[in-house]
């Protein structure tokens, strides 16, 4: 078959299995849109920016576990999607991104909308390519989705040259089966023995904990994990990344962990004598102070990245590889220990967590006037039934969404954690729609977040995408705010704005419905109102208390086992 | 912990970007580069860098970890956990009067250094050897003036048969 380089870039494409594409057209990639015009096969995304084109094809990803496929034109084409990169990056999510360059004759001169985009992205993505030849172009297909999808994912960035993609020049196209990349790791497997040593240690805990991370769903390992976590009764916690990797209403669930994680979760790490890490990479914000992190527990690690084991914190044991298949593994080998559990200590450690959940850290005072935000999630989790795709953005509303709506299933909950990137929230709502047309899909978002990518509302529009938009409008950028209440004795520089917009006429003049609540006692009916108009984008404007704060909280620097669970000078409860 | 001296070996794809994704690496997670050298080896397609660091232990191992996750990195090894050979090479341009060409012509035997170059107004002179006897050479020159100094970093190689593109 002969081919010209852009039709060489959608056969690759198909060959792939790519449905969709997220792009935004500009001069060095014109060719490739020629060659798009009118396919039937895949359905390109026009966005309204190259930031809500990456966060789209990230939230796709995020959502179906597929590649998301970003396609954008040199220059400010480029530079755009950077934002977007290092979010999928910070939380390994599998993109590929097609980028236009100057043609090669260009080049190093400074040519119109030249930019050194591998230069640029090179800490952002897991790799990156420069095509140099017509002939090589298949060839960087099969290894970018080959490294964006394996191991630890991440996005991959393929810069072409125009002149590459003219349609005067075809060449023979054969997609190749295999390549060769001897340098790419494929992930080790591990020794039966380390696998029993890991097992035994497993079984001779008295107060065992088991913290999961964004690694299980990534790994698609949720259903391993939930049997090795049944098999042997142990609690669990989840990562902000890990939600949904164990199902949140089950017993042995003791909620997130971390800066804004529960009483229970945190005191459990606490005093934890063996832990077990799954997937998850010990961030600053789920240790807190490391030299305090988990005193007295021997810590066990399976990570599908090498790099990951004993990065922050020294662990006793690691278990390198697939997560699922670890998992497996594990949970056969432990079966001969089980008998060795001591039952008795289990049992008072059973006790004592169930005496730290009966603190209720997530209690709020509730209120007949104004409209408390930890609400808002508790009735949108009550009226979806909990089987939304919720996307967030970042702030206090990302922690009140990630505690109150209780995820039972993987890759419902789609957030920036790693890199915690505001505007992130609409974009990617956008992706998980188009994976799941047929469901449910909620942006929960602040007044200031929103506004980072607010002209994707036209894209959600133009492909009728009816994602319910949630703002909890607290006029404040809250999370902010409460860091300057606490840490700047209360001086609010520049986390208010002064000129927020109507947002029901924003969303009507976008095409849209908007709804504003501000009546705790509207506040059921109303988001019922909007979740029932299905095939519709509804903007709902909530006017929530502008001053709380989001509890539990770790302040930077302490411990799992210092946690402050209110505000007020009396309630102030050192744990 | 202590800093101690790594001279880490790396093998790496002979490929457009790589050497900036390592010299990236280094400048991203904060660790220094004391010295550095790449050329291509006896298979053209990869090339081996050679690179002096200090860091303490767990440092080395999240380092040579972070630098075996890039792509382009063939095989990566630190050759100070085993016996191994260091080299580097100096070349070093003196203006002399009349006085200290024999001084230098002295010190170069010591040294088993070679005058490589000769002008009405000076030498250059070529040394070989690990990093200490380079060091005491350059200190030897005393008040005789260096006009430019060039040294071609640590290259170091393990004992034995062993290589490093069948260490896996
Ligand atoms: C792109 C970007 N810029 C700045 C920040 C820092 N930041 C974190 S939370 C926040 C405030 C968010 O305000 P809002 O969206 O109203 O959410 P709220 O905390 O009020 O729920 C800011 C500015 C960020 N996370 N991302
Ligand atoms: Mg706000």
């Amino acid at each position: 078959m002969k081919l010209s380089g852009s039709q060489i870039i959608i056969e690759c494409l198909k060959k792939e299995g790519v449905e969709f594409i997220f792009g935004y057209p500009g001069g060095a990639v014109l060719h490739i849109y020629d060659a798009l015009f009118g396919d039937k096969k895949i359905k390109h995304i026009l966005t309204r920016h190259e930031q809500g084109a990456t966060h789209a094809a990230d939230g796709y990803a995020r959502a179906c576990g597929k590649p998301g496929v970003v396609l954008v034109t040199s220059g400010p084409g480029i530079t755009n999607c950077v934002t977007g990169l290092a979010t999928a990056h910070m939380d390994s999510v599998p993109m590929i991104i097609i980028s236009g360059q100057v043609s090669r004759e260009y080049v190093g001169s400074d040519a119109f909308q030249e930019a050194d985009a591998t230069g640029i992205t090179r800490p952002v993505t897991k790799h990156n390519f420069l095509v140099d030849s017509r002939e090589s172009i298949a060839e960087v297909f099969k290894k970018a989705f080959i490294i964006a999808t394996t191991g630890r994912p991440g996005p991959v960035l393929i810069d072409i040259p125009k002149d590459l993609t003219d349609p005067k020049v075809k060449i023979n196209f054969e997609y190749p089966k295999k390549v060769k990349l001897r340098s790419y790791k494929a992930p080790i497997s591990e020794s039966k023995s380390k696998i029993d040593e890991a097992a035994k240690l497993l079984a001779s805990a008295k107060k065992p904990m088991i913290y999961a991370g964004g690694g299980v769903i990534l790994g698609n390992a949720h259903k391993e994990l939930a049997a090795l976590v049944k098999n042997i009764g142990y609690p669990i916690t989840n990562t902000l990344m890990g939600l949904g990797c164990y199902p949140a209403t089950d017993n042995q669930f003791l909620g997130m962990l971390g800066m804004h994680g529960t009483y229970e979760a945190n005191m459990a790490m606490h005093d934890c004598d063996v832990l077990l890490a799954v997937g998850a990479r010990f961030d600053d914000r789920v240790t807190g102070d490391t030299s305090k992190f988990c005193p007295s527990a021997k810590i066990i690690h399976i990570d599908v990245d090498p790099s990951s084991i004993s990065k922050i914190i020294e662990v006793d044991l690691s278990l390198v590889g697939e997560t699922s298949k670890i998992l497996r593994d594990l949970n056969k080998a432990v079966k001969p220990y089980l008998k060795n559990i001591n039952k008795s200590a289990l049992k008072r450690w059973w006790t004592q967590i169930d005496k730290w959940r009966t603190k209720k850290c997530l209690s709020y005072k509730t209120s007949k006037t104004i409209i408390k935000p930890q609400s808002v999630i508790e009735t949108l989790y009550e009226i979806t039934k909990g089987d939304a795709y919720v996307t967030s953005d970042v702030g206090q509303h990302q922690m009140w969404a990630a505690q109150y709506y209780k995820f039972d299933k993987p890759n419902r909950w789609i957030n920036s954690g790693g890199l915690g990137t505001m505007g992130f929230g609409l974009p990617a709502a956008m992706g998980a729609q188009l994976a799941y047309p047929k469901s449910e899909v909620i942006c929960v978002t602040g007044e200031a977040s929103i506004l980072m990518c607010i002209q994707e509302l036209a894209t959600c529009l133009q492909y009728r995408l009816p994602i319910k938009v949630i703002t909890l409008n607290n006029r404040y950028m809250g999370m902010v705010r409460q860091w300057q209440e606490f840490f700047y004795e209360g001086r609010y520089a520049m986390s208010y704005m002064e000129a927020i917009p109507d947002f029901v006429q924003l969303a009507s003049s976008f095409g849209h419905i908007g709804i504003k609540i501000e009546k705790p006692s509207e506040l059921k009916s109303k988001l019922q109102e909007a979740m029932n108009l299905k095939d519709r984008l509804v903007f709902v404007d909530i006017i929530t208390d502008q001053e709380e704060n989001v509890y539990p909280m770790i302040k930077s620097g302490q411990a799992h086992n210092e946690m402050h669970l209110s505000p007020t000078g009396k309630d102030t409860e050192l744990a | 912990m202590d800093e101690k001296r790594h001279i880490i070996s790396i093998l790496v794809e002979n490929e457009f970007g790589s050497l900036s994704r390592i010299a990236g690496l280094f400048s991203a997670r904060g660790y220094n580069i004391h010295c550095l050298n790449v050329a291509p080896t006896n298979d053209e397609s990869i090339s081996r860098m050679t690179l002096v660091t200090f860091c303490n232990d767990q440092k080395i191992k999240q380092l040579a970890k972070q630098l075996d996750k890039l792509i382009d990195v063939v095989n990566v090894k630190d050759l100070t956990e085993e016996t191994h050979i260091e080299r580097e090479m100096l070349l070093l341009k003196l203006k002399c009067n009349k006085n200290q060409r024999d001084e230098i012509k002295r010190l170069t035997d010591i040294f088993r250094a070679r005058i490589i170059d000769v002008t009405d107004t000076g030498y250059t002179v070529e040394l070989t050897g690990a990093t200490e006897k380079i060091l005491a050479f350059i200190e030897s020159m005393g008040k005789i003036k260096i006009i430019e100094m060039v040294r071609s970093g640590t290259l170091g190689i393990s004992r034995g048969i062993d290589s490093l593109e069948n260490i896996k």
